[in-house]
């Protein structure tokens, strides 16, 4: 299956979205140097020494943080720990006072936009699910299809055979199937998180950014998507943030600690959990 | 996979209505006598076709705002701009006939002590090359215009005063004498059109007809356009924008398109507009204007297209009306549709006219309704 | 503030045709007098002498007198023409005694001391045209000899600007005796303008004359210089040359200075007008298209109450304006009130459609005054307190607009006071960062969002009493405003008031600076272009909050 074999080749889709000329030119200025043999480091995602302050008050603060290929993490921490800004900087809505931030080993992720870094790959869940409520289920999924996104491009009124096929596929895996002619503003909650994670996948992207997948489902929603998550991260990263504890050990792996911008601690989830100063931040003194 | 069809129900009733208004009328204007009651007389004929020219407006601002979100009050500029072409081209017809008698320069530049033509006025004899600024000159505003503001992610309120500002820096622009545009009086006394007496009936007629064919064809692309996926990321673009670049579209270029096509559409009813009416002038630029056509959209059902032309029929037939009976009395009932409709209508007539319908079908059998939807923010 | 600016002004009260009259008068006399200059006495000059002739009931030994008396230097002299012209100057046919009838008592002409007994058969002085002459040229010299500084200081002007040769000996003699700094200048100034023109004066003073006229550096000095006669000597047109350069930078720095205070003046109309607007908009979010309807009923308010003033109580006049800021702000906040309760609340977080409505209550205000009102302008008086104006260097200050600048900045500070200082400014603070919040401590949300726009509404209904003096007062007057209000808050910097502020006096001098080199119209669209492509660099303006709950 496609979808099962992420392109080795981060510069497969760099044609599109190319009404841009900015991004037209960044991908020239990246593509000069041979492009691998250049790559600065292995890991898929790599930043280091971030720093993001609003009028002083620092969102994150040197933040350094490398996910591998095809691996799969959960970030814990309080609230105000940085999570959601650390997304925001990593998809392209927040641009970092300073540091690095390297997708795939070249591409410079603080000079893109949201469209060429999602092109590039990476996908992002909210926290709040956010589909597009006007369209039918299976039209959420064809507009997150993997293609080209320029405007002309688009100026069609049949889904190819390509898009109809990975449509009914990820209706299948998200369990929408019956619900695909329904408006996406008229499912429950859980469905929404579903239908956001098949629009995720439709993608195709080498990393998913997922903000709290469990929240608002139930308990067999939460472990169902525990059982989904995994099984993505078998072919591509993800990256989870979650509050829910026991989703977090269903997810069994590695788990970053945030706390006012930094890492705390890094490590399995048991390992984490006895550390004094995780102990400290979660309970207070 | 279900697709939305390019002509659905409500859009075939409406091409055929305006295909068929735009035949018949005509027809009974001229074929029927002045006595029988269905006798369209002549001095409605060029008063339905500015009409027409308003729906297509309307359904180029709906393109805009029902679909992508964006509040346009500048279109008036775009409608003028075309409108100021065709002018232009109707100015350069009327060579020695006017008052001055100069064979090139149009009466307002002899009284202005103008000596030779501006080098913008250079081609506008030429009835293909007007009839191509009347694309190009809207477009082109709308296109720097938009490549600014929706690059730099000015949506909302703030991009709706822009415009705003946009139209009224150009209404300023075009009230002065030494832009060329003939000032305060605008461009008129126009004589005739490819050799056509514009004041002709045959020649309203046909202004008339084609008022329709292009109001029928304006929607239809709009329409094909809307059905498109690329509609359909236009309406992700106005639900749900950040969504909708996390999922790698450019939203910039997306606006971009829909914003210079529907300028474009705007410029071709203000080029029919012009001669129909007979003149153009810095007025057509008022803030007022533009405002005014948000509301035809708006009384009519936006996000519809045919709401659009709908609404804009039955605000200036309303307008037209009140004018007569009761001038004083216009603004209050203006204002208060504004009010009425923001408030009691958001669907427009359009959708009132569709949840009766449901309504009344839903109390024969007891069939699950679906819920109405309105285009959010 | 100085009334006497230390360059000499130029008369503006007396009307010109007179003016020319006096001085033609004025160098008539002088020309005849100018022999007898030198031998006049220096000290206090005894014209007693003088006097005795005005007894001798001839025309002739009169207007001998008046003249003689014009060059005596004597501070008497003024006094006895001017009683003579008012036909106070009186004679004993018998013992031809002269006198000077006050409402004290007999005058002693020559030594202004009252007489204790005067003869009972007193007859005026007779005067014919010939004398008459004679009293209105040696009113001209005496002018500038005049004990009130002001008069001196009006003479010297007019010498200033006659610059007629005859007039110098008398100018160089009223030199020598004044003592007040200004008219010192005014004369010396008054001496410059003759010297220049005078061929046969000794160069050095010649070369001080253009100096001291290129120092003043008004159009006034190009053109005295441009006068210089084509025979002068090269050395003395080189520097008449370089005065005229001198002169033309003052002078665009003054027409820079004038533009600046023309662009604060505007900028603090732009400032009342956006005042209400930055607390609807800049705090509460609301679009309110509408506001520039408010700001024309507070001009409406100022015309109603006037027009009460002028039938009831005229005598109020002065105070109209003060009664109506009160009025106006009540008004206005009322209907705001209204126009929130009754729409606007229906519509919280939908911008676009607020937008709309607001539009449609603009257009039924403005009808509503045209019904009423009429379409037309409406003639709204300036009290006495607001016109006028006096002059710094070559910049004229008219007071009304200097109080409109007080105003707005009043308006102002007293508005960030209130949101600052007072519990409706805590609730509006806390309801508008965090509604629900603010709902569930107690705050009654509804009833605040009214009263912030009551508030913003007010505001702009007493920017429309301050507007009602330089604008007019018509049904259209608030649709000048509203994008220019808009464009000064977004500008600025939405919720922030300190934005507003230096938007809107950045906006008003920007304004007044291009219009010199762009035109009016075409300054104002500069102006507007690159507020639109600001906005797309800076979409939040030039102050903008940072953060997280901008993000939202």
């Amino acid at each position: 299956m496609s979808m099962l074999t992420p392109s080795a080749d981060p510069y497969a889709v760099k044609s599109q979205g190319a009404l841009s000329l900015e991004a037209e030119l960044g991908f020239l200025k990246e593509e000069q140097p041979a492009p691998d043999r250049m790559a600065l480091t292995s890991a898929l995602l790599y930043l280091d020494n971030i720093t993001v302050s609003f009028d002083g008050f620092r969102a994150l603060n040197a933040l350094s943080l490398v996910i591998g290929e095809a691996e799969m993490r959960a970030i814990i921490g309080p609230n105000g720990a940085g999570k959601t800004t650390m997304m925001d900087v990593i998809t392209g809505k927040t641009r970092p006072n300073q540091g690095v931030a390297l997708f795939a080993g070249t591409n410079d992720l603080t000079s893109l936009d949201e469209a060429a870094i999602a092109q590039l790959g990476i996908g992002r869940k909210f926290q709040t699910p956010t589909v597009f409520d006007m369209h039918s289920v299976e039209d959420n999924i064809l507009l997150a299809v993997k293609a080209d996104r320029r405007p002309f491009s688009n100026m069609e009124w049949n889904p190819s055979r390509h898009e109809r096929e990975r449509v009914e596929e990820l209706l299948e895996r998200v369990r929408l199937k019956d619900s695909r002619h329904r408006r996406a503003g008229d499912l429950s909650h859980g469905q929404k998180q579903w239908l956001e994670i098949g629009m995720l996948l439709a993608q195709e992207p080498r990393l998913l950014l997922v903000d709290e997948p469990a929240a608002g489902m139930t308990d067999q929603e939460t472990a169902d998507t525990a059982v989904l998550l995994k099984e993505i991260a078998k072919t591509r990263s993800v990256v989870v943030v979650e509050h829910d504890m026991q989703f977090v050990r269903d997810l069994d792996v590695k788990v970053t600690v945030l706390h006012e911008g930094s890492v705390l601690a890094e490590g399995p989830l048991d390992q984490v959990s006895a550390d004094e100063r995780v102990i400290e931040v979660y309970l207070g003194r | 996979m279900n697709r939305t069809r390019i002509i659905d129900r409500t859009g075939g009733i409406f091409l055929i209505v305006v295909l068929a208004a735009g035949v018949l009328i005509p027809a009974s204007n001229l074929l029927l006598p002045a006595g029988n009651p269905l006798h369209v007389p002549d001095y409605m004929i060029p008063l339905l076709g500015k009409y027409l020219c308003y729906a297509l407006l309307a359904v180029a601002v709906d393109l805009v705002w029902g679909y992508c979100g964006v509040l346009s009050l500048g279109h008036g500029a775009f409608f003028a701009l075309g409108g100021y072409a065709m002018g232009m081209y109707l100015m350069r017809q009327i060579g020695s006939r006017g008052v001055y008698g100069n064979p090139v320069l149009p009466d307002f530049m002899v009284f202005l002590n103008y000596k030779e033509l501006p080098w913008f006025w250079e081609g506008f004899n030429i009835f293909p090359f007007a009839m191509l600024m009347v694309l190009v000159v809207p477009g082109t505003l709308a296109f720097v215009f938009g490549w600014f503001a929706f690059r730099s992610r000015v949506t909302g309120v703030y991009l709706s005063i822009i415009t705003q500002a946009m139209t009224f820096a150009l209404m300023l622009a075009f009230f002065r004498n030494d832009m060329g545009f003939g000032g305060n009086n605008g461009l008129t006394d126009f004589k005739d059109i490819l050799g056509f007496p514009i004041s002709a009936p045959s020649t309203r007629l046909t202004l008339f007809f084609l008022s329709a064919v292009a109001l029928a064809a304006g929607y239809l692309l709009c329409r094909a356009l809307v059905t498109s996926k690329y509609g359909k990321v236009l309406v992700a673009v106005r639900d749900a924008e950040s969504r909708t670049r996390f999922l790698g579209y450019r939203v910039e270029n997306y606006k971009l398109v829909a914003w210079v096509l529907s300028a474009m559409l705007a410029g071709v009813a203000g080029a029919l507009y012009v001669p129909q009416v007979g003149i153009i002038n810095p007025s057509e630029f008022a803030p007022a204007q533009s405002i005014e056509m948000v509301i035809w959209v708006a009384v009519g059902g936006r996000g519809t297209l045919v709401g659009a032309a709908l609404g804009a029929l039955i605000v200036n037939a309303g307008k037209t009306w009140f004018t007569g009976v009761l001038p004083e009395a216009w603004l209050f009932a203006l204002g208060a549709l504004f009010v009425l409709v923001t408030l009691f209508l958001p669907k427009g007539v359009l959708g009132l006219a569709a949840s009766l319908s449901e309504k009344w079908k839903a109390r024969r059998p007891s069939s699950d309704p679906t819920p109405s939807a309105t285009p959010a923010e | 503030m100085m009334r006497l600016p230390p360059s000499v002004p130029q008369a503006k009260t007396s009307p010109s045709t007179l003016r020319t009259l006096l001085l033609s008068l004025l160098a008539v006399l002088l020309a005849g007098l100018v022999a007898s200059i030198p031998a006049r006495a220096q000290s206090q000059p005894d014209i007693s002498g003088i006097i005795a002739k005005f007894g001798n009931d001839s025309y002739s030994d009169t207007s001998d007198a008046i003249a003689a008396l014009a060059t005596s230097g004597s501070p008497q002299a003024a006094a006895v023409v001017e009683a003579l012209a008012a036909g106070n100057l009186l004679y004993d046919p018998a013992s031809k005694a002269v006198f000077i009838r006050t409402p004290s008592g007999m005058v002693d002409p020559a030594s202004g001391a009252i007489v204790g007994s005067a003869p009972a058969t007193l007859s005026p002085v007779r005067a014919n045209n010939r004398v008459r002459r004679a009293l209105d040229a040696a009113a001209g010299a005496l002018t500038l000899l005049n004990a009130d500084p002001a008069k001196r200081l009006d003479a010297a002007a007019a010498v200033f600007k006659s610059r007629d040769a005859a007039a110098l000996p008398t100018v160089e003699a009223a030199i020598a005796k004044e003592t007040v700094p200004a008219v010192k200048a005014a004369l010396a100034q008054a001496r410059a303008a003759i010297l220049i023109g005078k061929a046969d004066a000794p160069e050095p003073d010649r070369r001080a004359a253009i100096q001291l006229i290129a120092a003043r550096g008004d159009q006034d000095s190009i053109s005295l210089l441009r006068s210089l006669p084509a025979n002068s000597s090269p050395a003395l047109k080189a520097a008449a040359e370089a005065g005229i350069t001198k002169a033309e930078e003052s002078l665009k720095f003054w027409a820079v200075v004038q533009n600046v205070w023309y662009g604060l003046s505007l900028g603090s109309v732009l400032l009342l007008a956006a005042i209400g607007l930055a607390i609807t908009f800049g705090v509460m979010g609301v679009i309110n298209m509408a506001h520039g309807e408010m700001v024309m009923l507070g001009a409406y308010t100022t015309f109603v109450v006037q027009e009460l003033i002028r039938q009831k109580a005229p005598y109020l006049f002065d105070w109209s304006l003060t009664i109506a800021l009160p009025l106006a702000f009540l008004f206005t906040a009322l209907v705001g009130i209204l126009i929130e309760r009754t729409v606007i609340r229906f519509l919280y977080g939908r911008p676009l459609e607020t937008l709309l409505a607001t539009w449609g209550v603009s257009l039924i205000l403005q009808q509503a005054v045209r019904s009423v009102f009429g379409p037309t302008n409406q003639e709204v008086g300036a009290p006495s307190w607001m016109s006028g104006a006096f002059q710094i260097g070559q910049l004229s200050i008219t007071y009304n607009r200097l109080w409109i600048i007080c105003f707005a900045l009043i308006v102002f500070f007293t508005l960030l006071l209130v949101l600052r200082r007072t519990p409706l400014g805590l609730y509006v603070r806390a309801v508008t960062q965090n509604r629900r919040m603010a709902a569930a401590m107690g705050i009654r949300t509804g009833r605040i969002d009214a009263l912030t726009f009551g508030l913003g509404s007010g505001i702009a209904g007493i920017a429309g009493v301050a507007l009602s003096q330089i604008d007019n007062v018509s049904p259209n007057l608030g649709q000048g405003y509203i994008i220019d209000s808009f464009m000064v808050v977004v500008f600025g910097g939405v919720g922030n008031l300190w934005g507003t502020l230096v938007g809107a006096f950045t906006l008003g001098v920007a304004n007044k600076l291009l219009e010199p080199f762009a035109g009016a119209v075409l300054g104002k669209i500069l102006l507007l272009v690159f507020i639109i492509l600001f906005i797309q660099k800076r979409p939040r303006g030039l102050f903008a909050l940072k953060g997280r709950a901008v993000e939202s």
